[in-house]
């Protein structure tokens, strides 16, 4: 299985066109322990951190644009990236150890297309969409058309992901990620919740949005949540409200990590704290 | 088919021959015979195989050998110069920070990662940042005291740069 | 003797081993690379219980690069001989079946075959090609499974009642007095029952082997392991050699916790090397551990207590069924002998079963069952604290075992330090702490017997006034050190001149293994041994310089001086410089059966917060006490203390085999399978209590085990002090929690004990 390192895009497009037993990868942190697990190592390896533009953190007035291979350590590290949007940042520093945050990409985390990786549901809330590099050229897709099933992207064998784009957020909205885990570090998330929260001049919630990871293939938006929760100030009413939409509208499997049972009634306590938490950055009164 | 691999280990050129699929973990070992990286686990969830890549705290386990092309690595081997101890491993063997000593390379490692980027941490960075690293023997207590010696005397130190 | 009569014993010395350790230059059991060296790999049932009908090694062994393949054929039949191999009972031939399965495979994970080749990957696909054909059986994978009447019955010769076969293999019974009579006595009875899952050492260092086999036959090799006697002594019995056919040199070991006294690969590799004239390096996967080497049983008990109004306990029955996996020999015979150990009851019961089932065969694990009693005991203890509204430790420690008790095991207690370790915590800050809103604490206590055992020293004195320390017992947690400290004690020179070796079969006599908490205590008597020879010989030679009698001579901080001060003194390095003229080398060698083993208790308080929304428990706060007789080295006296701790916590909260419906393990890597990681965790706080052991001339008791037997406990206590309700299954993971918080039907009498 040879290794290959492609410098740009154009490159990488050809090789992966002309050898359709390829697989990219960038951090290699899930590509290796799978091989160990006895999954076959595809004919070759090709390794995406060598193209400049996959790699790197940007932001001008309207949009940020984050590559798509950049390490998540670089995430985390980012003070303005952790401004704005907290609740990636804090998905981001929840893959894994400081030893795989500084391999681990966006891309990888989402490709992998596990419905437990922790980056799936803030990337959803917060409407980030994709850059997708293919053999025709370049198209831009909501992340929510990229995972389609356990293990299984929209992406064909020779398309990869280039860059995540966002709006910056306007003042009064922010967001964050919980997930729950029996240890504190180093485990898979039994439900990981992602919340992005908008307040009004006066504290209250102007728009409210929730997904769920773990509780289903893919990841779960939690339909009525502005509902539940627009007009009024952050009370345990309206968490509650939402806690019974999120349970009501996932369907999770049970497995060694976790019962079905167990997983929604996780589901609803994440739900309203993790709302709490994106309202309380955003401005509302707790 | 092998590749022909070249990079810095420990501030020293080197060059070997692996299969693309083999791990930067198993070219330490197996080629290079650096055997103080350990592997526990081989997927990325005990830390024994920590290095430095480029300056960035790395599970050897989850690298492939070709990917260190023209690349700085550090192991445990490196961490000393010919007649120092660094302060983390003199902190170790002080304060009795092993005791069947295979995840102290990886521990010793990723504590380098953390005080290079934070030369004081608290009591919970440390252990946020040991995360990574598995140790069965000593209940961590020993090591998170000993990293956290270190820290203190960075800053004392510091504090008398600064005077 | 008080410690500050001592000049080394207490110090807390730089361990002589720890330089390369802390550099990346010791060599563990995968360090060695030898010329020519082939990788060998094992091939495992993929079934938990089948028979083998045939394999066919044709199309493995005609892939290029491959040497050797072994299977069932090649090794020896042998019969049913149990022996004491380290601190546990042996069958040769279950340990022989359990290396290479014969007829049978018994879990998924049993050696079917070994191939050597001269890579990886030729070994990978030559295991890929060879072909088993198995007939498959229904399997058990609990003791409820393999105890019920329809059960798959996994070995036909197990038959402890005398009647047909069954997966009970042995019934250890204990009565004494009549527990009918206690329990009228007492004015509160509490019956419960508990239930716990397989867990597993979790050495971060895999199993590994070299073995390298000569022209002559004989074999060198090289591995990590708590014993490399027993390693020889069992390869030799599996392969049906002579014991000096067999070299074993000691890898330095990445943790043991009793996992790693007993063989695995080592068989495997010797014959592979024999068959290919070539080393052999076999190393496993973490899958690989935990498939296929020695959890911890998982088990089901039952326990009854009575006392009386003012706490004096009046009777206990006990009832245990541990699972030993694929072959007889769980621990729950020495349960059975700890459970009650730390309290003087005279009207006991205790039943314990050893029960086979379709997993991997079980192995030691830091005080063998003895954590698993403690956790229904002690749990049940606090219902009585309860009940009769008593401070938990004033009820232990009025019923506390002292010198003189009568044990409920049968032996009389000598000088121990149980209630010295009940009062150190009483008296802990820690204990009056307050606590918040969701926080509780929890006491328990341990025991742990301790073991003796064999050991062996040599001791050179060099001409330069250096000494050698051999032995035989490989240094897990810093033994080197404690070796150092009392050879610098007897000998009166400073321990940094003294290098403590642990060396090869064929270089010391006869030692045991690393286990038991018996190395301080044992190969430190055989090396206070030796050292005390020298010292004899040294005042010997200084009487023979001065003309003098030997008992004229006295020996004090490293010097001979003359007992009425005529002389200059004679150091140890003078003395040793004119060895030559006064009979030559000195060395000494000491080899004996250590007696007089003084055993060990804990006492510990834990402080949790539980999260009642998710059932999470935090670890808050957590404080041991533990008699180690006297502390050699006190910092690895307080690592065992907290390692034991800390490996109790995983057990209690996250650890546990998780088994599909087909008996494969779900989770067999560090992800799934959840130890404690650093951020888990708060500083595990210790108090040393020292009454010395006077069995040993320092008064060392050891200190490895106990630790880990009060915790599960101590943990369950402390989640009922913050929510109100008791765990009794193992582990209190959130979901376990979580359901707990939310049942009603919380406090339900358990059925009377069988």
């Amino acid at each position: 299985m040879p290794y290959v390192a492609p410098s740009t895009i154009d490159e990488a497009c050809d090789f992966l066109r002309s050898n359709p037993g390829s697989r990219v990868f960038a951090g290699a942190t899930d590509i290796l322990p799978q091989s160990k697990a006895g999954r076959r190592l595809p004919e070759f390896l090709v390794d995406l951190k060598r193209i400049p533009r996959l790699t790197g953190l940007n932001v001008d007035d309207k949009l940020w644009r984050i590559g798509a291979s950049t390490p998540a350590a670089h995430l985390t590290r980012d003070s303005r990236l952790s401004g704005e949007f907290p609740g990636l940042v804090e998905a981001a520093g929840l893959i894994g150890s400081d030893q795989i945050q500084t391999r681990a990409s966006l891309g990888g985390n989402l490709c992998n297309a596990s419905p437990a990786a922790d980056t799936g549901p803030s990337l959803v809330v917060n409407e980030f969409s994709a850059v997708i590099a293919s053999p025709e050229g370049e198209r831009t897709v909501p992340v929510t058309a990229i995972t389609t099933g356990p293990g299984q992207t929209s992406l064909t064998n020779d398309e990869f992901i280039v860059e995540f784009l966002a709006d910056r957020p306007a003042a009064g909205t922010s967001d964050a990620y919980q997930r729950f885990t029996p240890r504190t570090e180093m485990d898979i998330a039994v439900v990981g919740a992602g919340a992005r929260v908008s307040v009004g001049p006066t504290g209250e919630v102007t728009n409210a949005d929730l997904v769920l990871g773990a509780v289903a293939p893919t990841t779960v938006p939690i339909v009525g949540i502005s509902d539940a929760l627009v007009g009024r100030s952050l009370d345990e009413p309206g968490l509650e409200r939402a806690a019974d939409l999120a349970k009501e509208q996932i369907e999770p499997i049970s497995d060694k990590r976790g019962t079905r049972d167990f997983r929604i009634h996780i589901a609803g306590v994440l739900t309203k704290r993790v709302l709490r938490t994106a309202a309380e950055r955003a401005g509302a009164e707790s | 088919m092998k590749t022909h691999v070249t990079c810095s280990v420990n501030g020293d050129p080197v060059e070997f021959l692996v299969d693309d699929s083999q791990t930067l973990l198993s070219a330490l070992r197996d080629e290079l015979k650096l055997t103080g990286v350990k592997e526990g686990c081989g997927t990325g969830d005990c830390g024994a195989c920590s290095v430095l890549l480029n300056g960035e705290l790395t599970c050897s386990c989850l690298v492939f050998a070709p990917e260190v092309q023209n690349s700085q690595v550090v192991t445990v081997e490196g961490l000393a110069d010919p007649d120092n101890l660094h302060p983390l491993q003199a902190a170790f063997l002080e304060g009795a920070a092993l005791q069947c000593g295979i995840c102290t390379p990886g521990f010793l490692v990723a504590a380098k990662a953390l005080l290079d980027r934070n030369p004081t941490p608290n009591e919970k960075e440390v252990r946020y940042a040991i995360a990574g690293n598995l140790c069965r023997c000593t209940g961590y207590d020993k090591i998170v005291r000993s990293i956290l010696d270190v820290a203190a005397d960075l800053a004392s130190e510091s504090e008398t740069v600064g005077e | 003797m008080t410690s500050t009569s001592f000049k080394h014993i207490g110090q807390r010395s730089i361990r002589p081993d720890g330089l390369d350790k802390v550099t990346g230059k010791a060599r563990f059991g995968a360090d060695y690379y030898l010329p020519g060296m082939l990788v060998g790999v094992v091939v495992r049932s993929p079934h938990p219980h089948a028979t083998i009908k045939s394999i066919d090694t044709t199309a493995a062994r005609a892939i290029s690069g491959v040497k050797a393949v072994i299977t069932a054929q090649d090794f020896p039949e042998i019969s049913h001989e149990e022996a004491m191999s380290g601190e546990s009972v042996v069958d040769f031939r279950d340990l022989s079946h359990n290396v290479m399965a014969r007829d049978k495979v018994l879990y998924i994970g049993h050696p079917v075959a070994a191939i050597a080749a001269t890579s990886q990957q030729a070994a990978d696909a030559a295991a890929q090609a060879l072909q088993v054909v198995y007939e498959i059986h229904p399997h058990v994978l609990n003791v409820d499974e393999a105890m019920a009447s329809d059960a798959p019955i996994l070995h036909s010769d197990l038959d402890p009642d005398g009647g047909e076969p069954t997966n009970i293999a042995k019934r250890h019974v204990f009565n004494r007095g009549d527990t009918k009579q206690g329990f009228a006595r007492a004015d509160v009875v509490i019956e419960r029952e508990f239930t716990t899952k397989q867990v597993h050492q979790g050495y971060i260092e895999p199993h590994a082997v070299v073995a390298d086999t000569g022209e002559d036959g004989r074999s060198v090799v090289w591995c990590s392991s708590q014993g490399h006697f027993l390693v020889r002594d069992q390869t030799a019995k599996v392969l049906g050699w002579e014991r000096s056919r067999l070299k074993v040199i000691p890898a330095e070991i990445g943790g043991g916790f009793g996992g790693k006294t007993t063989i695995y690969l080592e068989p495997l590799a010797v014959l592979l090397s024999a068959k290919s004239g070539r080393p052999v390096k076999m190393v496993m996967s973490r899958d690989e551990v935990f498939m296929a080497t020695g959890p911890g049983p998982g088990s089901r008990v039952r326990v009854k207590i009575g006392a009386t109004s003012d706490g004096k306990i009046t009777a206990a029955e006990v009832w245990m069924a541990f699972d030993a996996g694929a072959f007889k020999g769980s621990p729950v015979g020495a349960a059975c002998q700890t459970v009650l150990a730390p309290y003087e009851i005279h009207d006991v019961s205790i039943t314990g079963l050893d029960v086979v089932i379709n997993t991997p065969k079980v192995a030691a694990y830091r005080a063998p069952g003895a954590p698993i009693g403690a956790f229904a005991a002690e749990s049940v203890l606090d219902e009585i604290a309860e009940a009769l509204s008593m401070d938990p430790i004033d009820l232990r420690y009025q019923n506390a075992v002292e010198e003189g008790s009568e044990s409920t095991y049968g032996p009389t207690f000598k000088l121990i330090g149980f209630k010295e370790t009940l009062e150190a915590i009483k008296e802990h800050p820690h204990y009056k702490a307050t606590l918040g809103p969701n926080q509780g604490r929890g006491v328990a206590c341990g025991f742990w017997f301790n073991a003796g055992l064999g050991s062996s020293a040599t001791v050179s004195i060099h001409e330069d006034g250096t000494a050698s320390v051999l032995t035989g017992s490989p240094d897990i947690g810093g033994s080197r050190a404690s070796m150092a400290l009392m050879a610098a004690e007897v000998l009166g020179i400073d321990e940094t001149r003294i290098r403590p070796s642990i060396v090869d079969t064929d270089s010391i006599g006869f030692t045991d293994v690393t286990g038991g908490s018996r190395v301080t205590f044992a190969t430190g008597m055989a090396v206070i041994e030796a050292c005390g020879e020298i010292v004899e010989d040294l005042r010997g030679r200084a009487a023979m310089i001065w003309g003098a009698e030997p008992d004229d001579v006295e020996w004090q901080s490293g010097q001979a001086q003359h007992s009425d001060g005529s002389k200059p003194p004679l150091s140890l390095a003078e003395i040793a410089g004119s060895a030559a003229k006064t009979g030559g080398p000195i060395a000494a060698t000491a080899s004996l059966t250590a007696r007089g083993v003084g055993p060990a208790f804990s006492t510990q308080v834990c402080d949790v917060e539980v999260d009642p929304d998710t059932g999470l428990v935090d670890i808050l706060r957590y404080t041991t006490a533990q008699d180690a007789g006297r502390a050699i080295h006190p910092s690895y006296v307080e690592g065992q203390m907290q390692g034991g701790v800390v490996q109790g916590i995983g057990w209690a909260l996250n650890e546990e085999y998780v088994y599909d419906d087909s008996g494969r393990m779900e989770n067999p890597m560090f992800l799934d399978y959840r130890m404690p990681v650093a951020s888990d965790l708060p500083m595990i706080d210790t108090v040393i209590v020292e009454v010395p052991n006077p069995g040993h001339p320092y008064g060392v008791r050891g200190v490895g085990e106990v630790g880990i037997v009060p915790p599960l406990a101590a943990i369950a206590n402390a989640i009922n002090g913050a929510t109100d309700v008791r765990l009794r299954d193992l582990p209190m993971s959130p979901p376990r929690v979580v359901d707990a918080l939310s049942s009603e039907l919380n406090g339900a009498t358990g059925t009377p004990a069988g």
